[in-house]
């Protein structure tokens, strides 16, 4: 048995071009043949008929934005590596874990030479002798994808000694993960990728463009931000400002899941499109299941403060989404409808939180233990009428202030994310809390929905 | 409680040498070994160090941190039901309790006949597949009560096939003899050639370029 057929939907809307999925309907996109006939390997040629600097300075004037979650310029992280420390490495993340997040499983699966090329062109501009790609444990089929695209690669001179006739050598080696979260954050990716428990490094030093893999120069990028670099180097960084808005330049890709008519992942224009369009447009998510109405969605992954009817009108801008408080994060946007209960909404992203975190910070181990408790026991009917507070209390000690952006007491953000769902669903669904804890019946609660 | 056998043992050498640091390729070997034996055993584990040059306790430190490492023996399809809030608000606890009682165990243990455990994981990243569980890391998407039933029955009957917990992809990456660029440890700090050509060229262009403003000049 394969996988079963993946029926997602990858359309989107057909004025914008596809940059980065233009091969997830093509049947033999992930092939070497499929992606030549398909002006693969083309960026690459061009790259290498520009000097690195020239193609560095390409990508720096597409203020392509980091699509992992934090959205840092990729262009401007590369910039950090010391002019006069070699060799230099480059670490591709692809341990894609965050829930609600799929888009990089499909760039591994369906194009995963757009990818390869990529890495080649971000290592010939940056100097960097050799490159991991780490694929999360779990997607065997995409390890299969990858690895057999590179030994086509490999094969086909585009990898290894003398690429394409010139001095630029790089080799590219699939690495794997085994199942942590935690991993995702880039110097635990790094200490796994050592061979360690994946635990995040003390900070300073905050980039490990200074200091990194084995100590040395690392630049650790998104799957989907280097798939984006043949297309700017084909089409001009000019083309890829072109489309966007303000910060947020080129398309990206959004994962719209849960309680929609058509959940999938749609390439949409990046600082343009709102939420509106992404759950309700027929061409994308089609609307709310069934004819009910929304209360509440994630905006971009699971540590994302929860968005609300009020906010269906902003742009899908990087900027613009950070001032009203929550982050576009990983581009997965997961919709709740009227039907859901909050508190269980609520208890299960804590729960993968409370699993997830590595317990290297106090805060985070016991924190998100902690919140876990208290919600479970809440669910089940054993809730104190002082737990609400309680929880608050907790989330405090992690995040201070409960600001946004967060303030943390932890090495990584991972303890202040389990605050999110907390304070999202308990400032405006707090009387779903409190009927599960004075054990009223739950089919009158006044639901607060927008 | 097996070492690697001499195959894995090639491909694990092979392994070792793609990286600049042998204890690198830690996760790599403790995969090969689960593919082997289906779970870690102390032996494998044992045998990984002397091939990465840690101490066993490191190979035990590192497995204990991963979810996929089974230190214990699983069922021969290992059934892991996503319970990430995509797949939660689409009934995946529903699908979890109802493989419970389908199969007879809970989540975490094995059927007699030792053909199935069950497991509640974490975001599988195919939430638009939701509710979405794994077979040995091979998707099954939009899962129902009677479609989990029918792949159990698949699977049991061997209509169905799914190889064997531990297996990952089935191609392996293969660099071939002569073709590869080569590791370069963090010690040898060279710059790389293109690199080094492409300044040299950019200051005897500069220089070119003085000489030809100085000719202009006089």
């Amino acid at each position: 048995m394969t996988d079963t057929i993946d029926t997602t939907t990858t359309s989107g809307p057909k004025n914008v071009p596809k940059i980065i999925s233009s091969r997830f309907e093509q049947l033999d996109g992930h092939t070497i043949e499929g992606y030549t006939r398909t002006g693969g390997y083309e960026a690459l040629r061009s790259a290498l008929d520009m000097t690195s600097q020239e193609v560095h300075d390409e990508v720096r004037a597409a203020s392509l934005l980091g699509r992992g979650g934090a959205g840092f310029p990729a262009g401007v992280k590369w910039g950090f590596c010391p002019a006069d420390k070699w060799p230099r490495y480059l670490v591709v993340n692809g341990d894609e874990s965050e829930p609600g997040t799929y888009k990089d499983r499909l760039l591994l699966e369906r194009d995963p030479h757009q990818l390869i090329e990529g890495c080649l062109i971000a290592c010939y501009a940056m100097g960097l002798s050799q490159c991991f790609l780490y694929v999360r444990g779990e997607m065997a089929h995409a390890q299969e994808r990858i690895a057999t695209a590179l030994n086509e690669a490999y094969d086909a001179g585009f990898i290894g000694k003398n690429i394409l006739g010139t001095d630029f050598s790089v080799d590219i080696v699939l690495h794997w993960g085994a199942g942590a979260y935690i991993v995702g954050e880039e110097t635990a990716l790094i200490e796994s990728l050592e061979g360690n428990r994946g635990m995040p490094r003390l900070k300073p030093p905050f980039f490990p463009a200074a200091v990194g893999l084995y100590g040395q120069p690392t630049i650790v990028n998104n799957v989907e931000t280097l798939a984006n670099l043949p297309w700017i180097i084909t089409n001009s960084a000019a083309s890829f400002t072109e489309l966007g808005f303000e910060n947020s330049k080129g398309t990206r890709l959004f994962a719209v899941s849960g309680h929609v008519n058509n959940p999938g992942v749609f390439e949409v224009e990046f600082g343009v499109t709102t939420f509106r369009d992404i759950i309700y447009n027929d061409d994308l998510a089609g609307g709310i299941r069934d004819g009910n109405t929304l209360k509440a969605y994630i905006p971009g992954g699971a540590s994302a403060i929860w968005f609300f009817e009020e906010h269906l009108d902003l742009p899908l801008e990087k900027t613009i989404v950070d001032k009203a408080g929550s982050m576009l994060g990983s581009g997965a946007i997961v919709v709740m409808d009227d039907t859901t209960d909050m508190v269980k909404a609520c208890h299960n992203v804590v729960r993968f939180f409370a699993r997830e975190s590595c317990g290297k910070c106090t805060p985070c181990r016991e924190g998100t233990t902690w919140l876990e408790r208290i919600l479970s026991r809440i669910l089940e009917g054993q809730g104190r009428p002082s737990d609400i507070n309680m929880l608050l209390d907790v989330c405090e000690n992690i995040s201070p202030g409960l600001a946004w952006p967060p303030k943390q007491t932890t090495i990584c953000p991972l303890g202040p994310s389990a605050v999110s769902p907390i304070i999202s669903a308990v400032n405006r669904f707090r009387p779903e809390f409190e009927a599960y804890i004075t054990l009223a019946d739950r089919t009158n609660i006044p639901v607060v929905s927008a | 409680m097996a070492r690697l056998t001499d195959d894995n043992v090639a491909i694990a050498i092979e392994i070792i040498s793609r990286y600049p640091r042998r204890k690198s390729a830690l996760i790599p070997l403790l995969h090969l070994a689960q593919e082997q034996d289906g779970w870690v055993t102390d032996d494998a584990m044992a045998h990984i160090a002397e091939l990465v040059e840690v101490t066993p306790a490191e190979v035990l430190g590192t497995c204990t941190f991963y979810e996929m490492f089974k230190r214990h023996p699983v069922g021969k399809n290992q059934v892991n039901i996503c319970h990430g809030i995509a797949c939660h608000l689409l009934g995946a606890e529903d699908l979890l309790h109802h493989a419970e009682d389908s199969l007879g165990v809970k989540a975490g243990a094995i059927t007699d006949d030792g053909m199935f455990s069950i497991e509640g994981v974490e975001c599988i990243a195919a939430c638009t597949e939701a509710p979405c569980l794994q077979v040995n890391y091979r998707y099954v998407n939009k899962v129902t009560n009677e479609s989990f039933d029918e792949l159990v029955t698949g699977l049991r009957s061997g209509e169905m096939y799914v190889p064997g917990h531990g297996t990952l992809a089935l191609t392996r990456q293969h660099i071939p003899d002569g073709k590869g660029a080569g590791i370069l440890p963090p010690e040898d700090g060279e710059e790389p050639v293109w690199i080094t050509r492409q300044v040299a060229e950019a200051v005897a262009d500069e220089a070119a370029a003085g000489e030809t403003a100085e000719t202009a000049a006089t």
